[in-house]
């Protein structure tokens, strides 16, 4: 039963990115940072075109390129001045450098609508273990640091008199950012592995009044969003990627609309 | 015992300098405001304690086991953040169902364990802020602009549970003001700020100090003695409880 294999597959991929993605999801709308996923995962384009021009293995380049890139956003946005230009620089001359760079090679090498849109379904064993040993890292770390986190991200100067260094924790959560951008390229693409962090917290948002309960309903959301994007990718035949995201979407109109707004 | 010293400390934001050769102490046991103009450096020198600046002169000398409780001056939850009232006491330690239920009680927001924080009103959020901070039993207390938003009435009632919380925990208050009438008279020392320390020491002193006059006039002496006044006469017994405390 293959069919039934690389279906399985997928969803299990799938949920390791949620597992990921769920708490992290959750800061990148907390903090306003959505931008920084936009440009974490432009950056991880130009990390596969560097693996592949140098020959490296993938997901270590792409995630130090990821890391590098957000970590002079980070830089940028501390400083303060007109960091919104310089941010959208940053992100999509990554992009379109990534995609100059991909050209160069030969097409067998890499597939550019794969690289975008992710290939869920061409998902491997090998593959599956990178994704869900790299969401427990992820969810691991942010559990140790969470209470800190929250803080920070409460305020910056009532986390200093606990304290605690903002800064670390921001750096903290990059860090988290770039490991699961990494992680989730292969399964809903760079375009947008953006709109798995943002549309599962905002759907989430009505149903919860308190954090933790919010990224326990992002993770169910996320999930959900998984799994009716693949059954409608294999019943309508569309790809998978981008039909996870649009189920994602309409699962956001729905509770926003049926929940009361907050 | 002192808490905090700041020796000769100096202060850029960016080229601009913020304190110039500033220099105090902070003790046990007293109440210090902070009062000064607009852009006269009172955040800046709030967050040189806290440690969010570093000087580029000087020293910021914290005692070893410093423990602060911090209130700010108002908090910005982002609406994508569910933060329920006992929830954000539990920042940025975890407090136990009664904690949280006794230090709502205390604050006379009781029974508000499930409010979401940004509903609350301008008091009612600053009551809250005081209790989560109150919650680590700081050493010293830090309020920015506490009374932003209150009334007279509702500032005045906001400063004596200051002063109430001093005598009962017998911890440092900093405060950073422009809200001189009321805050001047609920301190045990005034710092008037304005880039450098231009005076300070009792309330009294500084209000009728020719330094203080040139940065805020003359017209606050009237309703520093009216709060005097009104002080004493809500507070009959107030020096005795002081003594029984201590």
């Amino acid at each position: 039963m293959i069919w039934d294999d690389f279906l399985l597959r997928a969803g299990l991929a799938g949920l390791g990115v949620v597992l990921a993605a769920a708490p992290l999801g959750c800061f990148t709308v907390w903090r306003r940072m959505a931008y920084f996923g936009d440009a974490t995962s432009h950056g991880a384009i130009l990390g596969v075109a560097l693996a592949l021009v140098a020959g490296l293995p993938v997901t270590p380049v792409v995630i130090l390129t990821a890391l590098a890139l957000s970590l002079v956003m980070l830089r940028l946005v501390s400083r303060g001045q007109s960091a919104d230009t310089a941010l959208g620089v940053l992100s999509h001359g990554a992009l379109a450098v990534g995609l100059v760079a991909v050209s160069f090679l030969p097409s067998l090498r890499v597939d550019l609508e794969s690289l975008l849109f992710g290939d869920i379904l061409s998902v491997r064993p090998a593959d599956l273990l990178v994704i869900w040993g790299g969401a427990l890292v992820v969810v691991a770390t942010l559990a140790w640091r969470w209470q800190r986190l929250l803080t920070a991200t409460l305020d910056a100067d009532m986390a200093r008199a606990a304290g605690i260094d903002p800064v670390r924790e921001s750096l903290w959560l990059t860090l988290g950012l770039a490991l699961t951008v990494a992680l989730a390229l292969k399964v809903v693409g760079a375009l947008l592995i953006a709109a798995m962090l943002v549309l599962p917290p905002a759907a989430a948002r009505p149903l919860a009044n308190t954090p933790e309960r919010m990224v326990l309903w992002t993770a169910v959301l996320g999930a959900l969003a998984v799994l009716g994007g693949l059954a409608a990718s294999l019943h309508l035949d569309t790809p998978a990627g981008p039909s996870i995201v649009s189920c994602a979407a309409l699962i956001f109109v729905v509770t926003r609309t049926v929940a009361r707004q907050p | 015992m002192t808490l905090v010293t700041l020796d000769q400390v100096h202060v850029l934001q960016g080229a601009r300098q913020v304190l110039d050769h500033v220099s105090l102490e902070l003790r046990r046991g007293e109440i210090v405001t902070v009062v000064g103009p607009n852009g006269s450096g009172k955040t800046t020198l709030m967050r040189t304690i806290l440690g969010a600046l570093a000087p580029v002169s000087g020293r910021v000398t914290r005692h070893p086991d410093l423990r602060i409780g911090y209130v700010p001056q108002r908090l910005s939850i982002d609406a994508t953040l569910p933060m329920n009232v006992a929830r954000f006491l539990s920042l940025p330690r975890r407090q136990s169902p009664q904690t949280v239920a006794a230090a709502l009680a205390d604050a006379d927001l009781s029974g508000m364990q499930d409010r979401p924080v940004a509903t609350l009103s301008g008091g009612q959020l600053q009551r809250l802020l005081l209790a989560r901070a109150l919650l680590d039993a700081p050493d010293l207390l830090i309020l920015d602009e506490p009374t932003t938003g209150l009334d007279q009435p509702g500032a005045a009632a906001f400063y004596r549970r200051i002063e109430a919380i001093r005598d009962t925990r017998g911890c440092a208050v900093l405060m950073v003001s422009h809200d001189l009438h009321v805050v001047m008279a609920a301190s045990d020392r005034v710092i008037c700020l304005n880039g450098h320390i231009c005076c300070h020491g009792a309330p009294e002193t500084v209000a009728s100090a020719p330094e203080y006059r040139a940065l805020f006039g003359s017209g606050t002496q009237g309703a520093l003695a009216l709060y005097k006044h009104e002080h004493s006469h809500t507070h009959h017994d107030h020096d005795h409880d002081h003594g029984s405390h201590r």
